[in-house]
């Protein structure tokens, strides 16, 4: 098994940088539909700013090290709401994490867990709202009840991050830019959760 | 996608870069962190200092309003996305006179959090700040299911008001107590006869077939509530006023101040259109025309389309509208 240790948390957002850069067209074309088009371009500006920040980074940093890195990367460079709610995110997952060496599954469930409540904190959006969360918030429970192995746990949370961003297609919007559309957002995914199982897929796979 | 731009990436720098170039003496601007504009006199010594800011592509809004008796700096994001906070920061700190700094935040998600974000640091670092939200825009049903009503138009009405009285001196307090009863006064609705295309994007934010019209738009390209048939100018007027008109409600003997706003793609002729039945609506009604104004004041890049904005006014508003300004894009009585 490997370790969730510095190493992994780098591999992991060096993925999510090239993953983003391949599905930005993607994840653009999903806000155009009950937004503003630009999720994908925005995700893109930070995250490749994180890589080259990952790069500075000394040889053997703790995994919440790299995330507080990421958190601040994203606040200040990637603006609209997809910055400060991911920078949240990974701020309080960084803070969860503490100066721990690796992750055990516990360790990775309170960081998770702390990712998801600091989203909630920031944007006020509940499950079906049609936002993020929808998608975090079954990761979280998944994770939590996936058992002590941490590949698993990761596994069972991009599984269901992915299947929460297919739910949110249904859903009336209630929060963010897609809420002005009423019914209209009806049978368009929202990109914020499709984002968020993007980053837990590739969570899983770099492992 | 026909632009007259170099590359996608670089129209918000360059545009902002021409913008420095060709108003010296109104504004500087600050390029670390990037995209800061600043009154060229800031910060004025005793005066609330005002910050607004938000995505690029609604020129003239921010920029075109900083400079005596309106904004002392704008913050652009990147096309249509709220700035990040250290900009924000920045700006806050480069205007604060020791009085103090208002942010006026129109309300759209983005543009809220990173604000909220700017001035929890700007206050670790000993400046007050105060923000208003502005959400002028009747086409968003206010409830607690959304987002809330978005800003758009009005905002400017804000910023020219509240910026009156912070050059005549007022403390933050005041200075915000009459941003929030301007917002409280304003009301907005827009539509659109065609598409905007953000450049990095290269495709129309919502496609319109030849007959077709969207109304209750915001300023982002988003789509509207509703799509209906293409109608004559004057209906198409009616259905944006009569939401307008009922909301506040404005009433018979009311004084407003008439914006009608091009989305960027509308010839000013066509505005003269809408206004010249916007301003037959209120007489119809009995409410007082007490200032005109036309033009391309909050634009949605290319977008062809219009909004209506009423502000209701008393004797202090309107004395605070009349009163001098000094802006590249605005400028009267100086």
């Amino acid at each position: 098994m490997t370790a969730l240790d510095g190493a992994w948390t780098r591999r992991w957002f060096e993925g999510v940088a090239a993953e983003v850069s391949r599905r930005k067209g993607e994840l653009t074309a999903l806000d155009r539909a009950i937004g503003d088009g630009d999720h994908g371009e925005n995700l893109d500006r930070g995250f490749q700013a994180v890589l080259g920040k990952l790069d500075a980074l000394d040889d053997a940093p703790t995994p919440g090290a790299v995330l507080k890195l990421v958190a601040t990367t994203l606040i200040s460079t990637v603006g609209g709401a997809a910055g400060p709610l991911y920078g949240t995110a990974f701020l309080k997952g960084a803070m969860a994490a503490g100066d721990r060496a690796e992750l055990d599954a516990a360790a990775l469930v309170e960081v998770l867990t702390a990712a998801r409540d600091g989203i909630v904190a920031r944007g006020k959006a509940e499950p079906n709202d049609k936002t993020m969360v929808d998608a975090w918030t079954p990761a979280v429970e998944a994770a939590r009840s996936a058992g002590g192995d941490v590949r698993a746990a990761l596994s069972a949370a991009a599984e269901a991050a992915a299947a929460g961003a297919v739910a949110t297609e249904p859903l009336v919007a209630h929060k963010g830019r897609a809420s002005y559309l009423g019914e209209r957002a009806v049978g368009h995914r929202d990109p914020g959760a499709e984002s968020t199982a993007l980053l837990l897929r590739v969570a899983a796979e770099t492992a | 996608m026909k632009k007259l731009i170099n590359d996608p990436a670089k129209t918000v720098d360059e545009g902002i870069a021409g913008f420095a170039l060709a108003h010296p003496d109104l504004v500087r601007v600050v390029v670390d962190p990037p995209f800061v504009i600043v009154r060229a006199d800031a910060p004025v010594a005793g005066k609330v200092g005002i910050v607004s800011g938000g995505g690029s592509g609604h020129e003239p809004l921010h920029g075109g309003f900083v400079g005596y008796g309106m904004l002392d700096a704008a913050v652009p994001g990147a096309m249509f996305t709220s700035p990040t906070p250290d900009p924000i920061l920045e700006a806050t700190k480069q205007v604060d006179a020791g009085a103090g700094v208002l942010h006026l935040v129109k309300n759209y998600t983005g543009d809220v959090l990173n604000f909220e974000t700017a001035a929890e640091l700007a206050l670790a670092e000993g400046i007050e700040v105060q923000s208003v939200i502005v959400d002028d825009d009747v086409a968003v049903k206010d409830s607690l299911y959304t987002a809330g009503r978005r800003g758009v138009a009005g905002t400017m009405l804000v910023e020219k008001i509240a910026g009156a009285a912070a050059e005549r001196g007022d403390n933050l307090d005041k200075v915000a107590e009459i941003a929030r009863t301007v917002n409280s006064r304003v009301r907005s609705m827009g539509m659109a006869l065609a598409p905007c295309t953000v450049p990095h994007a290269g495709e129309p934010s919502f496609v319109l077939a030849d007959d077709e019209i969207e109304i209750g738009i915001g300023i982002h390209g988003e789509p509207g509530r509703e799509r209906i048939a293409l109608e004559p100018a004057d209906r198409i007027v009616d259905r944006l006023m009569e939401p307008i008109l009922e909301d506040l409600p404005f009433e018979r003997g009311d004084r407003v101040v008439l914006l009608v706003n091009g989305m960027g793609g509308t010839p000013q002729s066509e505005l003269y259109i809408v206004f010249r039945r916007a301003a037959e609506v209120l007489a119809e009604r009995g409410i007082e025309l007490a200032r005109s104004l036309v033009g391309s004041y909050v634009t949605s890049l290319e977008m062809q389309g219009v909004s209506i904005t009423l502000l209701q006014v008393d004797d202090e508003l309107l004395g605070l509208y009349d009163a001098p300004v000094h802006t590249a894009a605005l400028r009267w009585g100086r």
